[in-house]
C-alpha cells in the first residue's frame, strides 16, 4: 500500500478515518490546533480526543466565487459533531440550495487528492449526507 | 452639558466611490481639513490624533500630518479590521475623557476600488511533494477545501446559522434587506452607488455565495471620514452655534468576542455585538427603544439580519418578524442604514466606522436633507471587524 498523508494533521487516516481535537482537561473546550492555554478558561493542560464522525448541518453557504483555481460552486458548512463544531465542505452532493437542509444528518468521508512525485497520496475529508 | 462629557464638534466624509486620480493622503486630508472647518477649529488646537488605514503602509497618521500640519501631538496608528475607524474614534474619545487634552482628531481612510474578493490567506505551492506546514500541518492551503475563508461565504453562514437557530428565514428575506438599503442610497449623494434594485433583480443577480448575490455584498471603494472631538468643558467656552451643532458621544464602546463553543470555527459576530450594545445602553442610560436611527454593519445582507437581534432592536429570535413588519425601513419604528449601508454607500474599510457616525450626526443636527429622519434625537453606529472587534457609538443631539 502506498504511503498516505492527511490534508491536515487533525485528520487521522486508517480503517476508521476521523478528526482529533485538543481538549482542555478543565472545561472541555476543543481546538483543532495547539493552544498555549485554553481560550475559555486559561488552563494549560490538553488531551487528544476523537471527534464524532457523524453530525448535523448547523449552517452552510454555496460558494460561487472563490480564490483562483478552486472549483466552484462548493458547499462550505459548519457541522455539529456531538457538540463539537467542525468546519468543512459538504461533499458528494450537487451544490444547490434545494439539496441542502439546515439540520440534515451528515457523516465524515475521505477522498484522494492525488499523489506527489514520491508516490505519497494525499487524503482530504469532507462531510456527506448520511442516508 | 457636563464638563466630563465628550462631544463631536466637527465631522466629514468624502464621496465614497472610485477616486482614480487621488491617493489615500488626498482623501484623508480632504476629510480632516473639512472636519476641522466643520468644527470651526484648526489643526493647532488638536491635542491628539488617531488614524486608521487597513490596507496600507506604516504610519498613516504621520503621513497625513505631513499633508495638513505637523504639530508634535501624540498620534496613534490603529488597525482593527472593519472596526478600525471606530477604534480611532474611541482612542480620541478616551484621551479627551481622561482629561489629557480638550480636542482630538480621528480619521479613517482606504483605497479599495477594484480590490475584488477579499479572501483569507493563501500561500504558494510547496513544490512537488506534500509537505505539512503551519499550525494545522496543512499540505496545501485549506481555503475552499475545508470550508471557505471568503467574506461573502463566512457572512452567508452567519446569516443562515441564525436561520437554523430560530427558524423561518428565507433567501427572499435577506434580499429584502438589500432592496431596502439600495433604495435608501438613492437619497444619499455621497454613496458609491445610488441605484435602486427590485427584489427580483437582487435575487437574480450573480450569486457570490448563497444566499448573498452581488448587490447583497458590500461595495469595495475609496473614501475617508474624519471627526473632531471636544471636551464638554471646552465646548462651554465655544459659540452657541458650535454648541448647538455639537453631538454628544453618550457611549463609545469596543469589545472582542468572549469564548463560546464554535467561535474559533466560524467567527461569532453575535456575542461581542450583544456585549457592546449592553455596555453602550448602560453607559448612555438609554434603551434600544429610544433610538431614532441605527447605522449597523451590513457588510452583507445576511449580516444585517442578525444585528437587529444583537443590538436589541427586536426580541431574541425576532429579527425576521422585525424585518417583515417594516420596522427597519425609513418609515419604520427603527430606521436602519438610511445612508444606504455598506451594500450601496460602500465600504472603504477604515473609513466606515467614522462614516457611520457621520451619518448619525447629520440626522441629529437636522442636516440630512431629503433623507432626514425627522426629529432624530438619538442614534447608534455599529461596526464589526472580523477577528473580532465590535465598535458601538451612541450619539445624542445637543440639548440646545
Ligand atoms: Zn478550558
Amino acid at each position: 500500500m502506498a504511503n498516505q498523508v492527511p490534508l491536515v494533521d487533525y485528520l487521522v487516516l486508517g480503517d476508521k478515518p476521523h478528526l482529533v481535537a485538543n481538549e482542555c482537561t478543565k472545561c472541555g473546550a476543543r481546538f483543532f490546533d495547539r493552544r498555549s492555554a485554553c481560550a475559555s478558561c486559561s488552563n494549560t493542560d490538553f488531551k487528544k480526543v476523537d471527534v464524532a464522525t457523524e453530525g448535523t448541518l448547523q449552517t452552510f453557504s454555496i460558494v460561487h466565487m472563490a480564490a483562483p483555481g478552486l472549483p466552484v460552486p462548493f458547499v462550505s458548512a459548519i457541522i455539529n459533531c456531538g457538540g463539537t463544531s467542525v468546519r468543512t465542505n459538504v461533499i458528494n452532493i450537487e451544490a444547490k440550495p434545494e439539496n441542502i437542509q439546515l439540520g440534515m444528518k451528515v457523516r465524515l468521508a475521505t477522498y484522494s487528492m492525488g499523489a506527489d512525485s514520491a508516490g505519497t497520496e494525499a487524503i482530504a475529508f469532507g462531510f456527506e449526507p448520511a442516508k | 452639558m457636563a464638563s466630563n462629557d465628550v462631544y463631536i464638534l466637527g465631522i466629514y466624509m468624502t464621496k465614497f466611490g472610485k477616486h482614480s486620480d487621488r491617493d489615500v493622503l488626498d482623501l484623508g486630508s480632504e476629510a480632516i481639513l473639512n472636519a476641522l472647518k466643520d468644527a470651526g477649529v484648526s489643526m493647532k488646537d488638536m491635542g491628539v490624533m488617531a488614524a486608521g488605514q487597513l490596507m496600507g503602509g506604516v504610519g498613516i497618521a504621520q503621513q497625513l500630518q505631513k499633508q495638513i500640519g505637523q504639530t508634535g501631538i501624540p498620534a496613534y496608528n490603529v488597525t482593527n479590521a472593519c472596526a478600525t475607524g471606530a477604534t480611532a474614534m474611541r482612542v480620541v474619545y478616551m484621551s479627551i475623557a481622561s482629561g489629557e487634552c480638550d480636542y482630538g482628531l480621528a480619521v479613517g481612510v482606504e483605497k479599495l476600488a477594484g480590490a475584488g474578493l477579499l479572501a483569507g490567506g493563501s500561500r504558494a505551492d510547496s513544490g512537488d511533494t506534500w509537505k505539512p506546514q503551519g499550525r494545522q500541518g496543512a499540505i496545501v492551503p485549506t481555503d475552499g477545501l475545508i470550508g471557505t475563508d471568503t467574506m461573502p461565504g463566512t457572512f452567508a453562514q452567519i446569516g443562515l446559522e441564525y436561520g437554523h437557530r430560530y427558524g423561518g428565514v428565507t433567501f427572499e428575506d435577506f434580499a429584502k434587506i438589500s432592496e431596502k438599503n439600495h433604495a435608501n442610497s438613492a437619497l444619499n449623494p455621497l454613496a458609491a452607488y445610488q441605484k435602486v434594485f427590485t427584489l427580483e433583480e437582487i435575487m437574480n443577480d450573480i450569486m457570490i455565495s448563497y444566499p448573498n448575490t452581488r448587490p447583497m455584498c458590500s461595495a469595495n471603494c475609496d473614501g475617508a471620514a474624519a471627526a473632531v472631538l471636544v471636551s464638554g468643558a471646552k465646548l462651554k467656552t465655544l459659540s452657541r452655534e458650535q454648541q448647538r451643532r455639537a453631538v454628544k458621544v453618550s457611549a463609545s464602546i469596543l469589545t472582542t468576542d468572549p469564548y463560546e463553543e464554535a467561535c474559533q470555527v466560524l467567527p461569532n459576530v453575535n456575542t461581542l455585538t450583544k456585549l457592546a450594545a449592553k455596555q453602550g445602553y448602560e453607559k448612555a442610560g438609554i434603551g434600544p427603544e429610544d433610538l431614532n436611527l441605527v447605522e449597523l454593519h451590513d457588510c452583507f445582507a445576511t449580516a444585517e439580519l442578525v444585528h437587529y437581534d444583537n443590538l436589541g432592536l427586536c426580541p431574541e429570535g425576532g429579527a425576521v418578524d422585525f424585518l417583515r413588519a417594516g420596522h427597519p425601513y425609513r418609515t419604520g419604528k427603527t430606521p436602519v442604514n438610511v445612508s444606504g449601508g455598506l451594500q450601496s454607500k460602500g465600504h472603504p474599510i477604515a473609513a466606515t466606522g467614522i462614516a457611520n457616525i457621520w451619518e448619525i450626526c447629520h440626522h441629529l443636527r437636522g442636516e440630512a436633507g431629503p433623507r432626514q429622519i425627522e426629529g432624530a434625537k438619538v442614534g447608534l453606529a455599529h461596526v464589526i471587524g472580523l477577528g473580532n472587534a465590535c465598535g458601538v457609538h451612541i450619539l445624542e443631539k445637543s440639548a440646545l
